[in-house]
């Protein structure tokens, strides 16, 4: 299978939007029959279901710019991990709840300001999902909030927690904002994104009673392809189906 | 945060569940579920009872705020009201023009 590095431009774009959306799936998948309630089992399926519809649409309108006859599950399923262009925010490990939800709120925040921009994208594709898209965001976002207000102004130990959930989560926000693809007019700048994202986080976060954290370093690659040691391994659960049997169909 | 309904030592307290459906008129007892507050189990409601386009409002009431009747007064409670059938509405004759009662 080619690499991605020679797609045209808005191939990699949805290609990089699609990655984000499914990676963050099949790790949000992981918390079925796992989370503390059966209530959030369905709740964090519900988030990851949503999550996999929005890459379906990208991952299929990259493979349909590309013109090279790769559908989603060619996409989805047959690409090594440097062929992957999602941030490395989406692939870490799920942590405790508390890392999930701070990672859900980075990341839903972060959504809720793309596809608000994409809604005006001239890319009619693009413009289109965002329209669908916006209203699941501002749930997942919602969801991830009740608990960060929950976990951070509870009792000591849900503070203590959260608190560390945001320090682990936060080296990979930065990622997010990096400069993408130059399609303007179609593609959101990412880094005109930053600033309500920053005003909704911050704000979530003092009512919260929860420190915005300062990390000291931060990560770096995703989009290029540079990946964490962790995506490998999922994708190996992800892609096993699929590669042991080519093509199956239910 | 917590409300306080049944909530024991350990888990969460129980709510019941009320759909209104896209096309009713009244909201509907569709389940129960747990929730650590009325926030919340407005949105496990929402995830739990409505992710296939089933309703477009909700109601969570606590459980603990539910009176029932006791199943030792089912005899006094609902005997009575099956001997009685000139209660049911079928013993009239539809004036003429009336399109329904």
């Amino acid at each position: 299978m080619s690499g991605v590095r020679t797609l045209p431009p808005l191939a990699a774009y949805a290609l990089a939007l699609g990655d984000d959306a499914l990676i963050l799936a099949q790790r949000l998948g992981e918390w079925v029959a796992h989370a503390p309630q059966i209530e959030e089992d369905v709740a964090l399926a519900n988030i990851a279901l949503d999550l996999l519809g929005q890459a379906r649409t990208l991952l299929s309108y990259a493979g349909e710019i590309e013109q090279a006859g790769r559908d989603e599950d060619d996409l989805a399923y047959l690409r090594d991990d440097r062929d992957f262009r999602n941030v490395q925010l989406v692939e870490i490990p799920n942590g405790d709840f508390a890392v999930t939800i701070a990672r859900q709120l980075v990341f839903s925040a972060y959504q809720y300001e793309l596809y608000t921009a994409l809604l005006g994208s001239g890319d009619a594709t693009l413009a289109g999902l965002a329209g669908k898209a916006v209203k699941e965001v501002a749930y997942h976002r919602d969801h991830a909030v009740q608990w960060v207000l929950r976990l951070g102004d509870g009792t000591e130990l849900s503070h203590a927690r959260m608190q560390a959930g945001l320090d682990q989560v936060w080296p990979y926000t930065e990622e997010l904002f990096d400069p993408a693809s130059q399609l303007p007019g179609i593609a959101a700048d990412p880094a005109t994104l930053r600033p309500a994202w920053e005003r909704y986080v911050t704000s979530v976060l003092s009512e919260a009673k929860l420190d915005k954290p300062e990390p000291r370093w931060r990560s770096r690659g995703g989009r290029d392809g540079l990946h964490t040691e962790h995506l490998g391994h999922l994708l190996s659960e992800m892609q096993h189906l699929h590669r042991t049997h080519p093509g199956a169909t239910w | 945060m917590t409300e306080g309904h049944d909530s024991g030592k350990r888990g969460w307290p129980l709510w019941e569940v009320f759909v209104r459906p896209r096309r009713g008129l009244a909201h509907q007892h569709v389940g129960s579920l747990h929730a650590p507050d009325a926030a919340m189990a407005l949105r496990n409601a929402r995830d739990v009872y409505t992710r296939r386009g089933e309703g477009v409002s909700i109601w969570v009431v606590p459980s603990s705020a539910i009176m029932a009747n006791s199943p030792d007064e089912k005899d006094p409670f609902f005997d009575p009201a099956q001997d009685k059938v000139y209660r049911h509405p079928t013993f009239y004759d539809v004036p003429e023009g009336a399109k329904q009662l």
